[in-house]
């Protein structure tokens, strides 16, 4: 019995406290992200935003949350019913597994994988499942249209994402989080790597199906694609998993440029602060960066994009790779690990 | 040890059953949606022998690519489901027998593997210590000296692929005005506009 | 030089980095929004809102049922009847208006020879049901009650230019 309590139960239960140590500050951040996101764009439009419910509108997401809660499901007749209910929690839980192996602090990860820059990459690669399915099931024109633009949206800017990866990992020699974090301490890789931020961030955007890409949602021309049939809960997953995304994409973009939980200068009054609050200022600072183009840039042409991903994104990181590669062995910068 | 049991057992089962579903369920959506299920158990499978980033690339590269490419076209295609199943008695024999010689050649195989001299020596041998070196740099150790070649043909029987689907496809038509978008970009006021007197009733 | 001051700016990304800074800008300017239910824009004298029945400041109403708002109601929103009342004067016994035909054209305040049905300030007169919306002749009466002050200002104001 007393194994049992030491190797099963025990474990079990700290992990189980450790994912809701993470999920449960996620789900918040997410709700104040569509606050800050309207606060953002109001701002930018000249307007307020949401001010009423409670000091400054703070009370404003839960009042949303509550309005979704007590809406009916609507499950179209003609939809395929199992698909379409399985497709908004896809997504949902791929937003948040990827947080699995996201480094907090030095040693604060729930995963501390070998590979964990694939783990999040495939993560990511998946999100579009929830997306085709949603759009499938609903047996709906746009939602139909709305799949359809997403799985070869979300394909071609993955291959773009996965040479700016492999750019960082030459510079690191491992896909390990922390490692890529560490071997930041430095000089964060956003300086010596400039074109492949700029490149992994707008494909981060096409990638979470962001302004100016969020063609497969596109409220204008098909209403709100893949989303359309939606409603109550199952809705709220979409918005939850979408939001999550982008927070995950930010913390993918932190720890592979920005230096993960790592001062900007390691001195005096900036080494006091803790890494995740430095992780955590990093991630607003891009998830503002996200709100910033929504309230800038209108809504690319679908020849336009993929133009951009085949024709711009994929030479220009595939030329990148050959470049870091041949500077870093010229010089004996390539770092030599075991990992 | 009983939870590594278990994972295995429930990835096994569950891989083994989403793939009879794959080939008997009625629609074809869902037979690539258990296509789907049955890799990720086949990835869950690898994770349990170690091989990590073997199983990371199958999700990538099956999951993240191919699989959303299957799923995109047997949803755009309207399959006639009565057409397909009209077929199925009348084919049967051959689809048995092709999957009796494959059945035979598989006992073949594995059963060489296992009488060969040599097997038990082989068993240990091209996968080093997990604890001393990672997989991911295992699999680089010998996939780009011992079977560099091989590792290079299989690119280039990719890059075939990819080269014939484009000259199968490509059509340079005639009289299609398409847009160049940096010609756009660059033009301005001084190339597009002029500006001309006009006489009152002699038009231009 | 013009190719390469137009390479430069596609390589840098200038316009989409110029817009950026732009819309940063307009991030601290200061903002536009009416906090609607606390706060209203101004309205014009003319603004023509709830219908609203006037009396006179000794209290009798001022409607003479001559029944010119009726006729000349393009949606034909109005319903008058009129009897002699108990002194002899002749008033209305009904003077219903269907608020869902209304247009708000204005045209009842401009037959009105006695300054009787006028269009008043109000704007929030939403209600739940329909029902509510057909205005009888005491809901109009206790409008002009409610707002005599701010019609009497508005005619007042609007009076030298008619």
């Amino acid at each position: 019995m007393a194994d049992f309590w030491n190797f099963y139960a025990w474990p079990t239960i700290i992990i189980v406290l450790q994912i809701v140590a993470i999920v449960v500050p996620l789900l918040v951040a997410v709700a104040y992200l569509t606050l800050a996101e309207r606060k953002v764009i109001g701002a930018i439009q000249l307007r307020k935003g949401p001010n009423v419910v409670g000091w400054f509108g703070l009370l404003q997401p839960f009042a949303d949350g509550l309005k979704l809660f007590l809406k009916e499901t609507v499950v179209p007749s003609g939809a395929n019913r199992g698909v379409f209910i399985i497709a908004p929690m896809a997504t949902f839980v791929l937003s948040l597994v990827g947080w699995a192996v996201i480094p907090f602090d030095a040693g604060m990860v729930l995963a501390d994988i070998n590979v964990g820059v694939l783990y999040l990459f495939a993560i990511s690669s998946l999100g579009v499942y929830g997306i085709v399915m949603a759009g499938w099931a609903s047996n709906s024109r746009y939602a139909f249209l709305g799949a359809l633009r997403s799985a070869a949206q979300m394909v071609s800017y993955e291959v773009s994402i996965g040479f700016v990866i492999i750019t960082v990992l030459l510079c690191v020699g491992s896909l390990n989080l922390s490692q890529i974090v560490l071997a930041q301490q430095g000089m964060w890789f956003f300086i010596p790597l400039l074109p492949m931020f700029v490149v992994f961030f707008i494909s981060g955007l096409a990638e979470t199906n962001r302004s100016p890409f969020d063609l497969p949602e596109g409220e204008s021309e098909i209403v709100a694609g893949y989303m359309v049939e939606y409603s109550s809960m199952v809705f709220a997953l979409f918005f939850l998993g979408e939001y999550a995304n982008m927070i995950l994409m930010s913390a993918m973009t932190c720890v592979l440029f920005l230096g993960g939980w790592l001062p900007p200068f390691d001195i005096a009054p900036f080494n006091w602060i803790p890494g995740p609050i430095w992780f955590a200022l990093k991630i607003a600072a891009v998830l503002f960066l996200f709100l910033w183009v929504r309230a800038t840039m209108p809504r690319y042409r679908y020849d336009q994009l993929m133009r951009l991903g085949w024709k711009v994104f994929l030479p220009l990181s595939l030329i990148w790779v050959v470049l870091t590669a041949g500077v870093l062995v010229a010089t004996g910068w390539a770092p030599v690990t075991n990992r | 040890m009983i939870v590594e049991a278990l994972a295995f057992y429930m990835f096994a089962a569950v891989a083994v059953a989403s793939g009879v579903l794959v080939v008997s369920v009625r629609n074809p959506v869902h037979s690539v949606l258990f296509l789907i299920l049955a890799f990720f158990n086949a990835a869950g499978l690898f994770v349990l022998l170690g091989a990590e980033f073997l199983a990371m690339i199958l999700v990538v590269v099956y999951v993240g690519a191919v699989a959303v490419l299957f799923l995109f076209v047997v949803m755009m295609l309207d399959i006639d489901f009565a057409a397909l199943r009209s077929g199925f008695i009348r084919y049967l024999p051959i689809g048995a027998m092709v999957g009796l010689v494959l059945l035979f050649e598989l006992a073949l195989i594995v059963g060489a593997w296992i009488t060969a001299p040599d097997a038990a020596s082989a068993f240990g041998a091209p996968s080093p210590d997990a604890a001393k070196i990672a997989n991911t740099h295992a699999l680089g150790l010998v996939l780009y000296t011992k079977y560099a070649y091989l590792f290079q043909a299989a690119g280039m029987i990719l890059l075939v692929a990819m080269v014939g689907a484009i000259v199968l496809t490509l059509r340079d038509r005639e009289g299609v005005r398409r847009q160049n978008i940096g010609e756009q970009v660059a033009r301005g006021k001084r190339n597009s506009v002029e500006v001309r007197k006009v006489r009152a009733g002699s038009g231009i | 030089m013009a190719f390469l001051d137009r390479g430069a700016r596609t390589l840098f990304l200038w316009e989409l980095l110029s817009g950026l800074a732009l819309t940063f800008t307009y991030m601290f300017k200061p903002k536009v929004t009416l906090n609607y239910p606390y706060e209203k824009g101004p309205l014009s004298p003319r603004f023509r809102g709830e219908h609203v029945l006037r009396r006179y400041p000794s209290g009798e109403e001022r409607c003479i049922a001559c029944k010119l708002c009726e006729a000349v109601c393009p949606a034909q929103a109005i319903t008058i009847e009129a009897e002699p009342r108990a002194d002899g004067i002749r008033r209305t016994t009904r003077y219903d208006i269907d608020m869902t035909k209304c247009i708000y054209c204005g045209l009842c305040q401009e037959a009105c020879p006695v300054d009787a049905i006028v269009e008043g300030p109000n704007f929030e007169f939403a209600t739940e049901t329909r029902a509510e919306l057909i205005y009888t002749k005491e809901k109009l009466l206790a409008n002009g009650d409610r707002w005599e002050s701010e019609i009497a200002r508005n005619l007042a104001t609007d009076a030298p230019y008619r």
